[in-house]
């Protein structure tokens, strides 16, 4: 274990008459090490972080930063911390190099080092080709590079990077982490704060937020530990996936359960689950397997598993039967370009009825503009879209009222009460009368919504705002399901509720089109597409993805590894 | 790896730290507003716009006036008092032989008045009474209908002055001649253009300082800055300059504008024009430092400025509207807006010339109010977050 960088006692802090920010959390970041901040959005995060620069100041309790008191003592700790705030800090009107010279005078770094630390700044972050480009024309993971050098110049002790895997491709994020390692074998100590449960594991340590409170503070295998023995995947399904993760859900002895690519992951409780036969369950070839324990399991341990299988929501709508033949969204040759910029190019695949199909890339890859494309928002410069049989480009009305669209961040209207954005969005969709009123009162039941009917949307927790949105979307009873990010940022309850919700609908004949740049919500759908800069470079379901990368190194990738190799791959064809 | 330079010296930087860190946001700053094309829309395009409005568009004076005139009497001295109107500058006349015929005219705005050379006008005259000309004017529109009036006037006795002698007209016993001094045209351009100049600065002072500090907020680009050894004196007073001398640029354009462009006087020094100028924008960037260090968002930043500053350098500064006119308690609302201070020493500085007196008056005002902005600015602006 490394020196103490950081001792926090009590600290809390409040904003407004709102539940605290952060709720007495104690405890201690060493230098030489990764410490994870980890949490969902809303956890205290980045309050915990900016307490740390000195920037904040706690309500209650104390921080000490490299022995010096926030209170007091911030000018001294600003002088040897680096920082990356969220939004990476840089100034987007100069250029790569004007950026470090201008912290480099902001922190005080002589001129005479300048040549050589910018150098190997410069090649170390691979920006040397870019250093007279305006940081504003860069993508998001060479900002997150550049915000990185920045915070580098002079060699801090303690660096403090608030979700710097936000937004970010995988191969950026993972070129980012492996120059951050290198960092900690310096002796310098870093902070990063995240909602992916993936780097959290990666990480030396780490302290899990949730709410303000800390649930937990050591390393990821003590973390794991408490569900060691208690996870299991069950493989060799035959048939749908989803009415059996229902079935295993509903027993009270099972903890959590989540599909995962064809399989279905599971924990149980610490009673341990009634003895399945996974052959009378899933069919001959059917197995239960114990599976390694994973960060995620462990945190849905910790806040007291997840809900049960059943979908209220799902049990309320009608049935259309799945059909594998039919093709419910269409895209053909999707292509569109911005000027000479193009967006999306030749995209092409078709959803039939009752299937999840997953858009995953990274921000800016084009995921967004394929799916305006197809709820007709967008009109492609070529190819065509089909909804429900509706040519996308002429009966685009007809199209948008067979569809439930929810948008990244959940569009609500924040200063509208809850029934007020139900009676809207039932409005905008058409609906009037009884079947109005039938519809709203069904959602006010399923999703709970009684007591909150009069709060404003903007003052629910991020859980519920999901809940408001899901409703919003589905008040019209829509053939398709439209998710952009849908839960990006949510704590792993509120998330595993949603997909239940989900997985439901799914099994009435809903068809759902989602887009994510989180790799594990991407097994949860039947196939995907893995789009990069505007391509879609590979299509299939995520254990086909998987299964085409595997190989010596990697016996069994994850989805991440399939999506760096298969960028790789298609990078290599490209020069080829 | 060792790409990073020794261990960090601690706080106790070298004593130039803090200069060339002022220098550094210098540059950064001047980098930005080169490369932004908002800041040069508000420095300069927006400055041009208003000036040519103020120089073209909006004018106080009633310069040809479309007016009827309806001459009922046909002798040749009444033939002669028309022609005079006919030839004024002021007015663009219609003639008719009936005041009846611009009735339906006036009333629907297609002339501004009415002119009437009554059918006893001369005998009248001839015979010792008083000769009358009528006016109709639309009462609607008060000021119109005054200039009408009083211009209608003005050419009755100047033709009155040269006909003297040949008809025999009882010579009033008073003349009443009006002479205006420093703007004997008396071309509202004249005092407009060098008002909107503190309008200008105004805009670049203070909504533009309060834009680029709450963009830093909004960017997160301020977070960053203040977790680095950076001082809160250091941050506003690198805003500060930048934009100090954005704002003269400003100006300077716009003078050069008003006094090439549109041949507006300058009878004053430099000298006071920069000092009353500079002067100016002490107040001007502290409230743009304050607005937008108590919003830090844009939107509300861009609001608060447009209200609180560019409004009141319109409507309560004697720009448009005469001070001593307003109610008392406008009246004293008007003491803390700075630009009613710059804006009569500058119509001075364009129209008279330096009165310096006045000046030093208005600029110690100024600089005063300037100086309770800084402190109020400073306040707020502490290097925290919340």
């Amino acid at each position: 274990m490394g020196e103490e960088f950081v001792r926090m006692s009590q600290v809390t802090k409040r904003f407004g008459s709102a539940p605290p920010a952060l709720d007495a959390v104690s405890g201690s970041i060493q230098g030489g090490e990764i410490t994870g901040l980890v949490g969902p959005d809303g956890a205290g995060k980045t309050t915990l972080i900016r307490l740390m620069t000195g920037l904040m100041l706690p309500d209650g309790g104390t921080i000490e930063v490299l022995g010096f008191n926030t209170r007091t003592q911030a000018a001294r700790i600003q002088a040897s911390i680096g920082y990356m705030p969220q939004r990476f800090g840089l100034y987007e009107d100069l250029s790569v190099r004007e950026n470090l010279d201008l912290y480099a005078d902001l922190r005080g770094l002589p001129l005479s080092e300048r040549p050589a630390v910018f150098d190997e700044l410069l090649t170390f972050t691979d920006l040397k080709r870019f250093a007279g480009r305006l940081a504003g024309k860069l993508s998001g993971g060479m900002k997150q590079k550049l915000g990185l050098a920045c915070a580098l110049l002079r060699k801090p002790r303690l660096l403090l990077l608030d979700e710097p895997g936000v937004g970010v491709d995988p191969i950026s994020r993972r070129d980012l982490w492996t120059m951050v390692r290198d960092l900690t074998r310096e002796g310098i100590g870093v902070v990063w704060s995240t909602a992916y449960l993936d780097e959290a594991e990666a990480c030396d340590r780490i302290l899990l937020l949730n709410q303000g409170k800390l649930l937990f503070s050591g390393t990821p295998p003590q973390l794991t530990e408490r569900v060691e023995g208690r996870v299991f995947k069950l493989t060799g399904i035959e048939g749908r996936r989803r009415p059996i993760l229902r079935k295993v859900l509903d027993d009270p002895g099972v903890l959590d359960g989540v599909i995962q690519g064809e399989a279905i992951r599971l924990v149980l409780g610490a009673a341990g689950g009634r003895d399945w036969n996974a052959a009378e369950l899933a069919g001959p070839a059917a197995r239960i397997k114990p599976a390694e324990p994973r960060f995620e399991d462990a945190f849905v341990d910790m806040l007291g598993g997840g809900p049960g299988g059943r979908s209220k929501l799902a049990d309320a709508a009608a049935l259309r039967v799945p059909d594998e033949s039919h093709a419910v969204i269409e895209a053909k040759g999707l292509t569109k370009r911005f000027g000479d910029f193009v967006a999306a190019r030749d995209i092409t695949f078709a959803i039939p009825r009752g299937q999840i199909f997953g858009l995953l890339g990274p921000n800016g890859a084009g995921k967004s503009t394929t799916f305006k494309m197809l709820c007709g928002l967008l009109k492609p410069t070529e190819g065509e879209g089909r909804m429900a049989g509706f040519d996308l480009r002429r009966d685009t009305a007809a199209a948008r009222n067979r569809l439930g669209y929810m948008a990244q961040k959940f569009s609500l209207y924040g200063d509208l009460s809850v029934a007020q954005n139900l009676a809207f969005f039932a409005g905008v969709y058409g609906l009037s009368g009884p079947h109005r009123r039938e519809r709203i009162a069904l959602m006010t039941e399923i999703f709970e919504f009684g007591p909150l009917l009069g709060m404003s949307a903007r003052d629910l927790p991020l859980g519920l705002k999901q809940r408001l949105a899901l409703a919003c979307a589905v008040l019209h009873e829509p053939e398709a399901l439209f998710l952009d990010e849908p839960t990006s940022g949510v704590d792993p309850i509120t998330r595993r509720e949603f997909w239940t919700h989900i997985n439901g609908l799914v099994e009435k004949g809903v068809t759902v089109l989602v887009t994510t740049h989180f790799m594990d919500e991407a097994e949860y759908c039947d196939r995907i597409s893995l789009i990069y800069r505007g391509r879609s470079i590979a299509l299939g379901s995520p254990d086909e993805l998987k299964a085409s990368v595997a190989g010596p190194g990697t016996p069994d990738p994850t989805m991440e590894d399939a999506f760096i190799a298969l960028v790789k791959n298609s990078e290599a064809a490209e020069a080829a | 790896m060792n790409l990073l330079s020794p261990a960090a010296p601690g706080p106790e930087a070298a004593p130039t730290g803090s200069a060339r860190r002022f220098a550094a946001l210098v540059r950064k700053e001047s980098y930005q507003v080169i490369r932004d094309p908002s800041s040069i829309l508000i420095a300069f395009v927006l400055p041009l716009i208003l000036l040519v409005i103020f120089g073209y568009g909006v004018s106080l004076d009633a310069s040809r006036t479309r007016v009827g005139l309806a001459i009922e009497d046909s002798t040749p001295i009444a033939q002669d008092l028309a022609a005079s109107f006919q030839a004024s500058r002021y007015f663009e006349v219609a003639v008719g032989r009936d005041r009846r015929e611009f009735e339906e005219d006036l009333v629907l705005g297609r002339v501004r008045g009415i002119l009437v050379i009554p059918a006893n006008f001369v005998q009248e005259g001839a015979g010792g009474g008083s000769p009358e000309l009528q006016v109709i004017v639309d009462g609607s529109d008060p000021n119109t209908a005054s200039f009408v009036q009083n211009y209608a006037q003005g050419v009755v006795g100047t033709w009155m002055a040269l006909r003297a002698a040949e008809i025999v007209m009882p010579a009033p016993a008073i003349v009443v001649e009006q002479r205006f001094w420093f703007n004997p045209e008396l071309a509202s351009r004249n005092f407009l253009v060098p008002g909107s100049i503190a309008i200008v600065m105004t805009l670049v002072g203070t909504l533009l300082t309060s834009l680029v500090v709450a963009r830093e907020w909004e960017r997160g680009t301020m977070e960053a800055m203040m977790a680095t050894p950076v001082t809160a004196a250091e941050l506003l007073a690198g805003k500060i300059l930048p934009y100090f001398l954005l704002g003269l640029a400003s100006m300077t354009l716009c003078v050069l504008v008003a006094v090439f462009v549109f041949g507006v006087p300058f009878r004053g020094s430099v000298l006071a024009l920069c000092a009353l100028s500079a002067s100016f924008l002490m107040p001007a960037l502290g409230q743009g430092l304050l607005i937008s260090a108590a919003t830090k968002n844009q939107f509300l930043a861009s609001q608060l400025a447009l209200l609180s500053a560019f409004l009141p350098a319109f409507l309560l500064s004697g720009f448009l509207f005469e001070i001593n006119s307003m109610p008392w308690i406008i009246q004293m609302i008007t003491a803390v807006v700075p630009a009613r201070y710059l804006i009569p020493s500058l119509q001075s500085v364009f129209l008279a010339g330096d009165i310096w007196p006045m000046f030093l008056r208005a600029i110690a005002v100024m600089l005063f109010i300037g100086a309770l902005m800084f402190v109020a600015a400073a306040r707020n602006t502490r290097k925290r977050i919340a």
